[in-house]
């Protein structure tokens, strides 16, 4: 059927991949069968060889997956495909991989090593590609591998593979917390690249991993600013959101002297050209202030200006987050420019216009005069969706003020007659808040609402007595008329709010109209019962103040009111009735307060302040989710306020050398402006490049001088020439060589100088030569080595770059880490004394090492410590493992144990001893091996029939297991005469290993080979009872099948073995420090096998 | 930063999930269904949703709601432009953005989702790049797919994400050498009842079809760059140049694309091409209603107003109506109360008129609001601002290529109040 089905999809192209599930098993009919029997057709067609049939399942499972249909039984099936040649069927298996690794971690390694020969392709797209998908699958036992393969990527040549890098980084960090400090280091380098394309990832990773960590970014300050404008879009964002929060703990507040000045300045200089206004203002502040007058920061002034042009992009995030950023950062005067920008904006999807124009409704109440030239644009449409028009009410309202309200006022008019009855209902609380501040027009909108309270809509009217009463408050004594009006409405309002407010006016203003409030409380009275709660408490409120001035005429109403509150339902308002009763009703035991009871409940209210919900919204950074729900949300990064006094603006300088005098600020300001990578028409390696042969020129030779003249060259062309301009660049390039030269000298980051060498030979002497702490023979030693790996590289590889690159993962890791070593030690030493390595890869399965190197280890004092006896087999006791048990076997009892004895058949099989052993009391018969189910690459060589194992007899047999260096379980079917058993046998990583016999410096040249991914460091403490030589020997090689190396030194053990299938090597390398502390190396081309070995090794020390 | 998304259709199922971290279980929609069953139209449901441990960001188009969710602090408008850039680029690939087109084609979906997005963080939206890695289905490459049994993924790697100008592949090709551009300008008006403009401004966009051989760069400038208040480029165009000498120079992207929107200054007065005579009235204690409609072309300089529109929503008391068009026909549907005339184009010699009796419920009051009046429609061979281009030039290739403008004007958002 499998075959057929996948016929007819294939005929039916894409269409039919919508409904894959239904599509493919209407011959099964059954309901019960259909599940199963799809997937195992599914299982057949990912084992075919055909890619076509491959990619038909991936494509059905790939759209269940899409459906959140469960697909992870399949995933044996499909993460053996993870190698396949057809690159969309790998594609679709790493979406496959991504989804379902973490539930199925163990399988999931599996694919590991694909990924990691990817790693070390010589493209750079595929080298990403690998690092992505690997950093993508959650499962945390890779965690160590990961962080190797971020650190390498971090140093990668590729651009694009260093932003795969800080992609990866809040990957990891979010699957294991614990590496943040390492993560924080690999952010630190990243954050100095100097390309536009890894910019942005990197600050992403800094704002997911260590936002607090402030102070890496000094440094990177000035030249983020001028990447800025040729980040891709969606990093220019999180850039910028960074740099506000940064600028806010570095820079002082420009608006300090603004508060001395008044309202009315600031509208006059409003809209004036930038420079203007900035005079303008500072002539101003000077006018008023005795305060010295505020001189912006250069550095200030560069992010203001170099995230102006971004008003201008399409992205409307971007545009956004350049809005708060001025918003939060400049001075009042030149706020402005975002106004338009935020306009336009709101031309585009509703739900951009959403969030503008809750930002907008902020902005607008600190700084009204900025929209105010836009406030058409702020007119609502029938059309608009309800909670847009809302906004936008909240924005004119923001906006009125005594010259516009006739116009927005004549604009709400229109708006209530909508039939959208929620925003009517808003538009007349704006009018209310118009009112309130505008005391000009308080009049005309209160003859307005009052209007409506005759409206047909009774949302409308109960708006209207809302927001009547709010204004009433203000000056009650004067519309003793409206309350009258509004007392008749009580027998037709329903609405209980609206109730509830009427009720509070008659009470409060009861004076007023003093006929008619007891008129009312006694139509309440007599509907007591059947109001809302918050009408009843006003009830209250009325008959109690009603008493309190009137007590002649209302005083049984009053009693009758409380007695039905006190058997009321509500607590609340049974509490209140108690309360009421005591405070007005004089009886002997009432005390003093009774006395005040008119004081307290006629006491005169101050009239509400109708504010807008958006007042004080701008505590929290515009533009973000916490300012859009007025909530902190989780993440959050605080906006800083800005500091009294300014701290030291010298920390963004880039370090200078002593002897380059330290340039004026304003100086620097231009020059930054007009560094080169501004242009985009630079090749994409090109600013990486420049950076190296800066560095490589700048070590003193002054040979840097051709470099600089056609760099200034460059510039001068883009438009831009000065005086000092050429001087000046040279200083910041000194500044960054010498940058770059540091951290050479530092850690890892010595590749690029090395690499540097190989490009210009010539040149790159003369500052080798001139740096003291290296040797020149050393230097030799250096570069014969890179060399040898060039030739060896150079076979494969088909282009230039593709050499380059080549060198650069695969040899000039090596050589710069171990020169530096031989600095460190003593002459003597000669442990350390590196070979010249044999151009081809040293096939070590020769248990006699290679003559070459044999010859030129004469020197080598290890040779006195070659012992033969330590390359024994199987040294160390064997444990055995319970295969099956006496109970479950019925009597037949199985146990293994991995010999360590070569398999005699296969070399590449580890042999497992089995001993049968027959417990119960009737012979078993026919013992052998059937189906064994197997992970792909994995063989099971079966030992030979049993024929008969009489009762109490035991019998050993071998088998052999190609585990093809993995530690997944071999699953096989025992079967006797009368019974099967499914049975598993795991193994040990330290099993998957046989021994190899090698020399010291074989082992050290070896080792060389195996760094960086390749090579896993830990620390451990020793257990009580493993110390010494022995102790350590034993334990190690119990745990894994390893043969101990000579080694010279007493502190010193090494072991080496190599991987039963592939023949990789693995060394390990464990040198104890004082007392228990120790180091455990281990160097193993397969680092999978390589990290697990790790963790069994350090638990067999520390028991 | 974007944690999952969920694509969930008119009728509320989901039938289309992607996780960028780790899985999200889809019951956190039941938020997003909670929300949108409060929300009385569709377009009223909030595109920021706070829940318990996430928050569901989400944006309607082509009646398919995105949901995204994340987890913690991101800016909002950074989810809905992506969301809306991945329904463009849906819409770029499929032609056009439904439930059945995504379903068809759901592998190439989830293939350019993951490219889009790594780790939630955007990765590749340029369509260019995405064009290179995912080929968009057509109707020949199917067939050829389905006989030969490759693929969409593009064969070799794509060297877009590497290049400098990561919105222009190399090594184009064509034998027709052409550039077109097209101007659109859109005017959004508000007309009050006696027919005075409360508000009117025109917005503007620069469409481009790019169909060049090579690296060409191309310069455009206009014989009145000042009209132009306010600009958003692509990120092709150097904005160096155009500050200086408002001049439009670019490496095109290949194919379709937006070069420029624009925004004509408010100071300018803005011409309005069509005039409404209207008279609705609904009298008190009578069940019937009084419906007049008439358009009439202003200010159009000669240009024919064509493909015109008028929806107007009437108030929720109207039973039915009972029109006579003088052109073009009507539909009313009893349910939403939504009256549509399309009457195609306007003869200024024979207005088209509009008129009836609208039928009300009976013993209810009279509708205290009138309806308002949206109108569509469309001008050729015109930019309602005056904004002409003067040259385009184009430097870096040899060849002469085929060039062409084209102006139009819409209506944007027109609305007449009644």
């Amino acid at each position: 059927m499998s075959s057929s089905s996948a016929f007819n999809d294939d005929k039916g192209g894409s269409s039919s991949i919508g409904e894959p599930e239904y599509g493919h098993d209407p011959a099964s009919g059954g309901i019960f069968s259909s599940d199963y029997k799809r997937h195992d057709d599914l299982k057949e067609m990912l084992d075919s060889n055909k890619d076509s049939l491959k990619l038909e399942a991936m494509k059905r499972i790939v759209a269940m997956i899409a459906r959140g249909k469960n697909a992870s039984d399949l995933f044996p099936a499909v993460v053996k495909n993870v190698a396949c040649k057809n690159i969309e069927v790998k594609k679709l298996v790493y979406v496959y991989l991504v989804r379902y690794a973490e539930e199925q971690q163990d399988l999931a390694l599996l694919s590991i090593s694909t990924f990691q020969r990817g790693l070390k392709d010589p493209n750079q797209l595929i080298r990403a590609s690998a690092l992505r998908v690997l950093s993508s699958i959650r499962v945390t036992i890779i965690v160590p591998i990961m962080m190797l393969a971020i650190r390498e990527a971090a140093s990668d040549m590729s651009p694009y593979v260093r932003k795969t890098a800080a992609h990866a980084i809040p990957k990891l960090y979010s699957l294991d917390p614990d590496q943040k400090d390492q993560l924080i280091e690999v952010i630190e380098k990243l954050l100095a690249d100097k390309t536009t394309l890894v910019a942005g990832s990197v600050v992403m990773a800094f704002e997911e991993v260590c936002p607090e960590r402030i102070d890496l970014i000094h440094k990177n300050y000035r030249k983020l600013c001028n990447l800025l404008i040729d980040v891709e879009e969606w990093g220019q964002v999180v850039i910028i959101n960074m740099l506000t929060r940064y600028a806010r703990t570095q820079f002082l507040n420009p608006n300090a002297n603004e508060s001395l000045l008044e309202e009315g300045t600031e509208k006059a200089f409003y809209g004036s050209d930038e420079d203007e206004g900035k005079e303008e203002k500072v002539e101003a502040a000077a006018l008023v202030a005795k305060r010295k007058p505020y001189v912006m920061d250069p550095d200030h002034r560069l992010l203001l200006r170099n995230t102006k042009p971004l008003l201008q992009s399409r992205n409307a995030a971007v545009v956004m987050a350049v809005a708060q950023l001025y918003f939060h950062l400049a001075p009042k005067a030149e706020v402005g420019v975002i106004a338009k920008a935020l306009v336009r904006l709101m031309r585009s999807h509703s739900e951009v216009q959403y969030v503008v124009l809750q930002n907008v409704a902020t902005m607008s109440i600190k700084r009204r005069g900025m929209f105010e030239p836009y406030l058409k644009s702020f007119y609502i449409r029938s059309t608009d969706p309800t909670q847009i028009k809302v906004l936008k009410l909240e924005v004119l309202t923001n906006l009125a003020n005594e010259t516009n309200i006739s116009t927005i006022l004549r604009e709400f008019q229109t708006y209530i007659k909508s039939m959208d009855k929620d925003f009517v209902a808003a538009t007349i609380q704006a009018i209310g808040r118009c009112a309130t501040s505008i005391g000009e027009v308080r009049d005309t909108c209160l003859n307005g609402l009052v209007q409506l309270l005759s409206n047909r809509d009774e949302l409308v009217v109960a708006e209207s007595v809302v927001v009547i009463k709010k204004l009433l408050q203000m000056q009650p004594e004067r519309h003793s008329d409206i309350i009258k009006h509004m007392a008749k409405l009580t027998d037709n309002i329903q609405v209980p709010m609206a109730r509830a407010s009427i009720l509070w006016l008659i009470g409060e203003y009861c004076e007023h109209i003093p006929k008619i409030a007891p008129d009312v409380l006694r139509k309440m009275a007599k509907s007591f019962t059947n109001e809302e709660d918050i009408v009843k408490l006003q009830v209250l409120n009325l008959a109690a103040k009603l008493y309190l001035t009137n007590s002649k005429q209302t005083k049984l109403l009053t009693q009758y009111v409380l007695n039905l509150a006190k058997y009321d339902q509500n607590y609340d308002i049974r509490d209140r009735a108690r309360f009421i009763r005591q405070l007005i009703v004089p009886t002997d035991k009432s005390g003093a307060l009774s006395k005040y009871a008119k004081k307290l409940f006629l006491a005169l209210k101050p009239a509400p302040v109708l504010e807008s919900p958006f007042k004080d919204r701008d505590h929290f950074q515009l533009g973000s989710l916490s300012h859009l729900l007025n909530a902190k949300a989780g993440g959050y990064q605080e906006l800083p306020d800005w500091p009294e006094v300014a701290p030291d603006p010298s920390v963004r300088n880039v370090e200078v050398p002593e002897w380059t005098k330290c340039s004026s600020r304003e100086k620097r300001k231009e020059k930054k402006v007009e560094k080169p990578f501004y242009s985009d028409s630079e090749g994409e390696s090109g600013p990486t490049e420049s950076a190296d042969s800066d560095s490589d020129t700048g070590s003193g030779t002054g040979s840097g001088s051709e470099e600089s003249g056609s760099e200034s060259g460059s510039e001068e062309s883009e438009g831009e020439s000065e005086s000092d301009k050429e001087e000046e660049e040279e200083k910041h390039k000194r500044k960054s060589k010498s940058r770059a030269k540091k951290s050479t000298q530092e850690s890892e980051g010595s590749e690029p100088s090395s690499e540097d060498e190989r490009k210009k030979p010539p040149k790159g002497k003369g500052p080798k030569a001139a740096s003291d702490s290296e040797s020149e023979e050393e230097e030799e030693e250096e570069e014969s080595s890179s060399e040898s790996s060039e030739s060896e590289s150079e076979g494969e590889s088909e282009s230039d770059t593709d050499t380059r690159m080549k060198q650069k993962t695969c040899a000039s890791k090596p050589p710069p880490r171990q020169p530096k070593k031989e600095t460190e030690m003593s002459l003597l030493d000669l442990d350390d004394f590196e070979p010249t390595p044999s151009p081809q890869v040293t096939p070590v399965n020769n248990f006699v090492s290679s003559s070459l190197v044999t010859d030129l280890e004469g020197l080598s004092l290890s040779d006195s410590a070659l012992s033969p006896a330590a390359v024994s087999p199987a040294s160390g006791p064997v444990k055995s493992y319970e295969l099956l048990h006496r109970i479950t076997g019925e009597g037949l009892s199985v146990s293994y144990c991995f010999s360590r004895q070569p398999f005699s058949h296969d070399p590449h099989m580890v042999s497992v001893q089995m001993q049968f052993t027959n417990n119960g009391d009737t012979e078993a018969r026919n013992l052998r091996i059937q189906e064994p189910k197997l992970q792909s690459g994995m063989r099971i060589a079966e030992f030979p029939e049993i024929d008969v194992l009489p009762p109490g007899e035991t019998v050993t047999m071998v088998m052999g297991i190609d585990f093809s260096d993995s530690t997944q379980a071999a699953n096989f079917q025992l079967c006797t005469h009368t019974r099967k058993f499914f049975l598993t046998i795991q193994p040990p990583v330290g099993e998957l290993m046989m021994p190899v016999f090698m020399t010291e410096n074989e082992f050290k040249k070896e080792q060389g080979q195996l760094t960086g991914m390749n090579e896993i460091t830990e620390k451990l403490t020793l257990g009580e009872t493993c110390q010494g030589d022995a102790a350590i020997v034993q334990r190690v090689t119990s745990t894994a099948s390893l043969s101990r190396v000579p080694c010279g030194s007493e502190m010193e053990c090494r072991f080496a073995g190599k991987t039963v299938t592939s023949g990789s090597l693995v060394l390990v390398t464990i040198v104890t420090r004082e007392q228990l502390v120790a180091q455990l190396t281990v160097n193993c081309e397969k680092m999978l096998i390589g990290t697990m070995l790790v963790k069994d090794i350090l638990q067999a020390l520390s028991q | 930063m974007i944690h999952s998304l969920f694509l969930v259709n008119s009728s509320g199922d989901i039938f289309l999930e992607k996780h960028w971290k780790s899985v999200v279980s889809r019951s956190v929609c039941d938020y997003f269904f909670e929300a949108q069953e409060r929300a009385s139209e569709p377009e009223n449901v909030p595109p920021v949703i706070p829940t318990p441990h996430h928050y569901l960001i989400s944006v309607l188009r082509h009646r398919i709601y995105f949901v995204a969710v994340i987890q913690s602090e991101v800016p909002p408008l950074f989810v809905i432009e992506f969301l809306h850039r991945v329904v463009d680029t849906f819409q770029d690939y499929f032609g056009v953005c439904t439930e059945a087109a995504i379903k068809d084609n759901v592998v190439v979906v989830y293939e350019l989702l993951e490219e889009m997005l790594d780790n939630g963080f955007p990765l590749a939206t340029e369509s260019n790049i995405l064009k290179e890695l995912i080929k968009p289905p057509t109707i020949l490459r199917t067939v050829v797919n389905t006989i030969t049994g490759s693929t969409n993924v593009g064969e070799q790697l794509p060297t877009g994400q590497l290049s400098v100008v990561p919105w222009r592949r190399t090594g184009v090709k064509y034998t027709n050498n052409e550039a077109y551009f097209d101007v659109v300008e859109e005017i959004d008006a508000i007309i009050d009842k006696s027919g005075s403009t409360i508000t009117a401004e025109i917005q503007g966009v620069i469409d481009a079809c790019v169909k060049l051989t090579g690296m060409p760069d191309l310069t455009l400038s206009f014989m009145n760059p000042r009209l132009l208040d306010d600009v958003s480029f692509h990120p092709c165009v150097r904005f160096k140049r155009w500050e200086a000498e408002r001049i439009l120079s670019f490496i095109p992207p290949d194919g379709n694309f937006r070069l420029l929107s624009y925004h004509v200054s408010s100071q300018n007065l803005v011409a309005i091409p069509v005039y409404v005579k209207h008279n609705i009235t609904f009298r008190e204690g009578s069940s019937q209603g009084r419906f007049e409609l008439t358009l009439g072309p202003k200010q159009t300089m000669g240009k024919a107003v064509e493909s015109v529109l008028v929806n107007s929503q009437l108030p929720r008391g109207v039973l039915n109506v009972n029109l006579n068009p003088s052109q073009g026909t009507y539909t009313f549907d009893p349910v939403t109360k939504l009256l549509s005339w399309d009457l195609g184009k306007i003869n200024p010699q024979k207005l088209p008129s509009l008129k009836g009796s609208m039928s009300l419920q009976a013993g209810a009051c009279k509708p205290d609001e009138n309806p308002t009046i949206n109108i569509q429609f469309k001008i050729q061979q015109m930019a309602i601002s005056g904004l002409k281009v003067n040259r385009l030039d184009m430097y870096g290739e040899k060849y002469k290529p085929f060039k062409g403008i084209k102006y139009m004007t819409k209506a944007g958002k027109f609305q007449v109040r009644t």
